[in-house]
């Protein structure tokens, strides 16, 4: 069953190799935490190891595809992060810029428990799972990624959404004087996505933390992120350090930079078109010819339903 | 500084030699086809820019013979628009004139770009000694079609952007410096320089 959320499992049952990597933080980080750990007899809560650091106590095939994964090199050093500069090649180069340790989540709005996390606190409870996605970027190019991460709906569940919450908001961590993009007014920072409610609480919707077996690079949106397969990649905000269940549709960074070409929704789409991008057709990394570009990226049947008496053309 | 014109021609063709190399040692990234239709659209957009240099250049004091670097250049500009023409509808659409021609209809940069070429390719044409000779006087007319269709490259550039217009706008803001200046002089000499 590897879309239920199970409440039962505990800290201990499920607790990743992931916060075991890094002794020399451990041991740090327990020497401060000194009596925490002492009582609880749990995994201490550590920060995450470093960037492409393998991940240990990953269940694989949760989720496979029956196409070639996209070479490692060619999605760590393509990617559209412009925090860290709007080339596809400068997130990569610039990626040091991010500082992923220590790193904090804020979960507020409409929860009936709100704070802030460590992300080892916020990642405990969630076993990791290997799933296989494609990614379609607005830009019509595709890859095939193997992501590490889990569902979103058991962490918002554990925070227990009140019966108003309709959204939910995502916020890209804000920090100009060390991310080279951000001292740019190219977007209205911070980087903002969001999902309604019952997109964010499909199976489909993950959590990432690492890729290709490892830690995520940074320019990858290291150390959390969003990962939605039926949208366009940009919905799949990276790096995120605020999550905000809200009764009203939350503003979204490129739907605000040109509303008439991005949507709110940004499902893939062959037949919405775009002035720069023929969405039609895509570019699968690594290949020549374009390939016709599927209905909501391939996974019609499982999503299909959430947008039923939509006009799809107009929710774009 | 009587540079020998093989010496040129083969600086024009050095991008050309270097995209190759790239291309041969695996350094096009993870996205060859978009690497060279964005490597040869900014050499065609640089030459074009610098084929406008040449006159502002030529008056400076002993630079006059620069402007005899003016045709070369803008047939360099030429032969990347080419290139970057070429490697779209072969490398990018491989044929697929119905995608093509949709792309003309629907994505204005496309339109835009292609008509940059259209005012090129005339210029091209006529760029030889014999062509100069047999228009005469309507030469000089002909190829002020460079000025729409530099600006009308830079609105290309414009278009095809999404978000970080530092890059055109510096473009543009050159293309903008070498117009003010044939304005200024215009006042006093009608002649296109
Ligand atoms: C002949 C018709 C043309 C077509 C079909 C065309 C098509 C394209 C395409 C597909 C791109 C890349 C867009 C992307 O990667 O997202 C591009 C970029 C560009 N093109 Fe063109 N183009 C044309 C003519 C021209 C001409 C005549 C010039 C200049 C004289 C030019 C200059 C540029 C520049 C500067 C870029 C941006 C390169 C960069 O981002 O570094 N294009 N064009």
């Amino acid at each position: 069953m590897p879309f239920r959320w199970n409440p039962e499992l505990t800290a201990m049952d499920v607790t990743p190799e992931i916060f075991f990597q890094q002794r020399r933080q451990f041991i740090q980080q327990s020497a401060l935490l000194g009596a925490g750990v002492a009582l609880g007899g749990i995994a201490p809560a550590v920060s995450l190891a470093e960037p492409g650091e393998p991940l240990t106590n990953v269940q694989k095939g949760v989720v496979t595809l029956d196409e070639p994964v996209t070479p490692f090199k060619d999605a760590s050093s393509y990617t559209n992060f412009y925090e860290l500069g709007s080339g596809k090649e400068e997130p990569a180069r610039y990626g040091d810029r991010l500082q992923t340790d220590p790193w904090h989540v804020v979960i507020e709005g409409e929860v009936n428990r709100p704070g802030r996390w460590s992300l080892a606190d916020l990642l405990k409870p969630h076993p990791l799972e290997e799933r296989v996605y494609r990614l379609r970027c607005v830009e019509a190019w595709s890859m095939v990624i193997p992501w590490i991460g889990f569902p979103l709906k058991g962490l918002l569940e554990r925070f227990e959404p009140t019966a108003k919450a309709r959204y939910v908001a995502f916020e890209t961590i804000h920090d100009p004087s060390r991310l080279p993009g951000q001292a740019q007014n190219m977007l209205d920072w911070p980087y903002r996505e969001g999902l309604r409610l019952d997109e964010a609480l499909h199976p489909l919707t993950i959590l990432a933390v690492g890729m290709y077996g490892r830690v995520l690079p940074n320019q990858n949106g290291a150390p959390l992120r969003l990962v939605v397969p039926w949208k366009y990649g940009f919905k799949s905000i990276k790096s995120i350090v605020r999550i905000t269940l809200t009764e009203n549709q939350p503003p979204t960074s490129w739907n605000q930079q040109a509303p008439t070409e991005y949507g709110f929704y940004a499902n893939v789409n062959p037949a919405v078109d775009h002035p720069r991008w023929d969405q039609s057709k895509e570019r699968r990394i690594g290949e020549f010819l374009r390939r016709p570009t599927l209905p909501f990226n391939g996974y019609q049947t499982q999503v299909a339903s959430l947008y039923q008496g939509m006009d799809l053309s107009k929710n774009f | 500084m009587q540079i020998p014109q093989p010496v040129w021609l083969l600086l024009g063709l050095s991008p050309l030699a270097r995209l190759i190399q790239s291309g041969i040692s695996g350094g096009l990234g993870a996205n060859p086809i978009e690497y060279i239709i964005r490597f040869s659209g900014d050499w065609a957009l640089w030459l074009l820019l610098i084929s406008l240099s040449i006159s502002p250049i030529a008056r400076l004091p002993g630079c006059r013979g620069v402007i005899r670097l003016r045709r070369l250049a803008g047939l360099f500009c030429f032969f990347y628009a080419t290139l970057h023409l070429c490697s779209y509808l072969v490398l990018d659409k491989y044929f697929d004139w119905f995608d093509i021609g949709r792309d003309l209809r629907k994505r204005p940069y496309i339109t835009v770009g292609f008509s940059t070429f259209l005012l090129l390719l005339p210029l091209a044409v006529t760029s030889s000694k014999g062509w100069i000779k047999r228009l005469g006087r309507h030469w000089g007319t002909l190829h002020t079609l460079v000025y729409p269709a530099a600006i009308l490259a830079i609105c290309h550039y414009f278009l095809m952007t999404k978000a970080d217009w530092r890059l055109p706008a510096l473009h543009a803001l050159l293309l903008a410096l070498l117009l003010g200046w044939r304005w200024r002089r215009n006042i006093f000499s009608p002649l296109p320089g």
